[in-house]
């Protein structure tokens, strides 16, 4: 049961990512691809519709963390204190961006209200990206199943970790160079005109980075965490992720090229799902790996819920999920197609 | 006092505090909102659906607000009280994650659709995303009244071995008989605060002559409104829940009323100042045995006294928990006596009229969100010193890994933010109230 659960909050985890992840990208290129009012209202009205919506599946999933798994919510939350209040405040600062920048028709306040939402948008990907990267290097939990990290210590991978060290901080950047790439092929397939042609030029200068730093994050992690490989050698099923994390990564940019931008995006979506899967493929059954003593780590086993309590939510759960899924399937086919400036919506 | 346990506290507090100003306010016009949409398919009146769209334009401001400020809410349970979270997230989470499951995806996605997809739907369609965006709404606030009630009144659950509790019987939980009474007084309160707040701008354009036709029918609809919630919240919701109160918390019903002393025939302070160490009320204005029959129906019945609890259990902080609970008791007589007035003068067809009570429509806007306020510091004040009350103490509950010095570092960063989002929404609400709701474009911003 505790593994039945892994998987659903792995699987809620990596939709928030994907979804947030298109309008957080959108939001990272903003202030490069649109230039005009008119550019920078197309980007915000193709993602006015569905932003907040794509928030909800981080309160969705952080319940869900919650409820299958108190001890590692209760650990990693106040261990990670910091960070999660930053990432709070720059939520809402974003939130902020957006919705105040549609309201005051002010040239100047617009202006501010960009800075501010495009701001936002790449800080919070470097955070995430940094907090994948503390799970994946492991928290220095100590035998209470408790720990607090700094925002910083020397930057090293040491006894006494920070927050941000050159792992994670590598963590963030690919996060933001990754958004950076699913945002813009986001916009690509929602707009028109320069704003599409200028984040096509995005995408397509962005992805030897990506590239680059894709097999970068493998050494590294390799490096950091040489104990990743023992799951991927027991079940070398395992090894089917990265082949897919490549192959979608070649098929973005052959797509892309050729001009077929849902293709692309979606190829997005399952470069980052199969980042995300690798990642978690690797730690299972360890969700919060201790940096000192591995027997102090928090496995599925040690940090789940009662068995009763996990039973009884699989039933709503699924309901939740049918229900979920149907409302999304109807906004999205509400609001398809390219983005008009005319006429209604944001 | 433990100055991490009370930073931990107040930032909590804080954070709830400012929080719940704006869900009250959706509630409430979520359900407004929908009587207004359903005039609008009654009558086939454009200046019905005008009016919705205004109400949807703040609607849609606060339901930003109250989602900025609720992720926060959802964190804090692992970042500032995460010793409690590893006690009692195994009953807990059940709520909270529902909450995420069921009501937040509803309530987003048909926002959307209500908000900017009116010209893509027929006006039955359109009412139908009004109607889930209310009820999206109103079924998170279940889930959240359910948590708190079960930290109130903790039913359906087990110990476990680890010393934590864990989810027992789902529907114990759920049909916790303190939630249903807590739901309704509390869903009553926001109803409350969504028809003052209607009436009031109703008020603000009449008096000033500018949009006077729907300042007529926000106070139509407001008036009405606020007699019926405000009526509801005196009876049965508020009188249910006191019940409650009396039979699972009799501590904290003795500390609300300071009612120092056990006896037959208890009498209601209505106003006076509790003098704890002397155990007496300075000042009294007194109903004599009134207490004990608004308790037990009967005149003569024995209540509780704080004397009959060991010191160390009564409410830490008396003096505020009864201040806030008279507070709402009195605002709440006052809400019954103004929507009484101004329902009478509506029903004699004078309201339009009569600018001393419309002056007093539009003055009473604040009040409601106080005696929310008030009703919820009661409900959490009056469970101290436990958090789940009778199985952990509030000072066993924060982070003990997050110091005084990184919460009071992060409390004051939510205090300047949330400085510059209550600035920012009162700029914003203001402007739709000066643009009016006349004639603006089907899809708002």
């Amino acid at each position: 049961m505790p593994t039945v659960w892994f998987c659903i909050v792995s699987v809620m985890i990596a939709a928030y990512v994907v979804l947030d992840g298109f309008d957080l990208g959108a939001g990272i290129i903003y202030l490069f691809v649109a230039r005009s009012a008119d550019d920078r209202r197309r980007v915000i009205r193709s993602i006015g519709p569905v932003w907040d919506g794509n928030e909800v599946w981080l309160l969705a999933a952080g319940g869900t963390l919650y409820f299958a798994y108190p001890q590692l919510y209760a650990s990693a939350f106040s261990g990670f204190y910091l960070p999660l209040m930053i990432v709070l405040w720059l939520l809402m600062l974003r939130a902020v961006g957006i919705e105040f920048r549609t309201h005051i028709e002010n040239a100047m306040w617009q202006g501010f209200f960009d800075v501010t939402f495009c701001v936002a948008s790449a800080l919070l990907a470097i955070f995430f990206g940094a907090a994948l990267g503390n799970v994946i290097r492991g928290v220095p939990l100590g035998p209470d199943g408790y720990f607090f990290e700094p925002l910083w210590t020397n930057f090293n991978i040491g006894p006494n970790p920070g927050i941000l060290d050159w792992y994670t901080i590598l963590a963030g950047v690919v996060a933001l160079v990754t958004l950076t790439a699913h945002g813009s092929l986001y916009v690509v397939l929602k707009t028109d005109g320069p704003v599409a042609e200028r984040s096509r030029h995005m995408a397509a200068f962005v992805w030897p980075v990506q590239l680059l730093l894709t097999l970068l994050s493998l050494a590294a992690t390799w490096f950091v965490r040489p104990g990743v490989k023992q799951n991927y050698l027991a079940y070398p099923i395992g090894f089917l992720v990265p082949i897919i994390v490549f192959a979608s990564l070649f098929l973005m940019r052959q797509w892309s090229k050729k001009g077929d931008e849902l293709r692309a995006f979606l190829a997005s979506a399952i470069y980052i799902t199969g980042m995300l899967v690798g990642a978690v493929f690797a730690l299972y059954p360890v969700i919060l790996p201790s940096s000192s003593d591995p027997a102090l780590s928090l496995t599925i086993q040690n940090s789940a819920a009662g068995a009763h309590g996990l039973a009884v939510g699989l039933y709503w759960w699924a309901l939740g999920l049918i229900l979920a899924l149907g409302y999304f399937f109807f906004v999205y086919t509400m609001f398809k197609g390219k983005v008009r400036l005319e006429g209604e919506g944001y | 006092m433990d100055s991490a346990l009370l930073v931990h506290r107040l930032h909590f507090a804080f954070t709830a505090t400012f929080h719940y100003l704006f869900p009250q306010l959706t509630m409430g016009l979520a359900l407004l909102i929908v009587v207004l949409k359903t005039m609008a398919l009654r009558t086939n009146d454009e200046l019905y659906n005008n009016a919705a769209r205004f109400w949807a334009r703040i609607f849609g401001i606060s339901f930003v607000m109250g989602v900025v400020t609720g992720i926060p809410m959802e964190f804090q349970f692992g970042t500032n009280w995460s010793h409690f979270s590893r006690f009692a997230g195994g009953v807990i989470g059940q709520t909270l994650a529902m909450e995420g499951m069921f009501a937040f995806f509803l309530e987003s996605a048909f926002l959307g659709l209500f908000l900017y997809g009116e010209k893509r739907m027929t006006p039955r369609q359109h009412w139908w995303s009004a109607f889930a965006v209310f009820f999206g709404s109103w079924l998170s606030g279940y889930f959240i009244i359910a948590t708190d009630a079960w930290m109130q009144n903790p039913v359906g659950y087990e110990k476990a071995a680890d010393g934590s509790v864990q989810l027992a019987s789902f529907w114990g939980l759920i049909f916790n008989p303190w939630a249903w009474w807590q739901y309704a007084h509390n869903m009553g309160g926001a109803a409350v605060t969504g028809s003052f707040v209607m009436a009031s701008i109703g008020a603000f354009y009449v008096l000033g002559q500018e949009h006077r036709e729907y300042g007529k029918v926000f106070l139509r609809v407001g008036v009405v409104a606020a007699l019926i919630f405000s009526v509801l919240q005196l009876f049965p919701t508020g009188d249910g829940q006191g019940k409650m109160i009396a039979t699972h918390q009799p501590v904290t019903l003795a500390a609300m009323e300071a009612l120092f002393e056990s006896g037959p025939g208890a009498p209601l302070v209505i106003i006076g100042q509790p003098n704890v160490e002397e155990h007496r009320i300075d000042n009294p204005f007194i109903v004599p045995k009134m207490l004990s029959f608004l308790t037990y129906r009967e005149w003569e019945a024995d209540v509780k006294g704080l004397d009959s609890f060991p010191q160390q259990l009564w409410p830490d902080n008396i003096l505020l928990l009864y201040y806030s609970y008279h507070i709402m008791v009195g605002l709440g007589t006052i809400f019954i006596a103004i929507a009484v007035l101004a329902a009478f003068f509506l029903w004699r067809g004078t309201l339009f009229d009569s600018k001393w009570m419309l002056w007093i429509i539009l003055l009473s806007l604040p009040f409601p969100f106080i005696a929310n306020t008030a009703g919820w510091i009661t409900a959490e004040l009056g469970r101290q010193p436990w958090l789940v009350y009778g199985l952990m103490m509030t000072r066993d509950g924060y982070s003990k890994t997050v110091s005084a010095g990184n919460g009071t570092f992060t409390l004051l960063g939510f205090l300047g933010m949330y400085t510059v989002l209550a600035i920012l929404f009162l700029f914003l609400v203001r402007r739709e109230i000066e643009a009016g709701p006349a004639a603006q474009p089907a899809d708002g911003h």
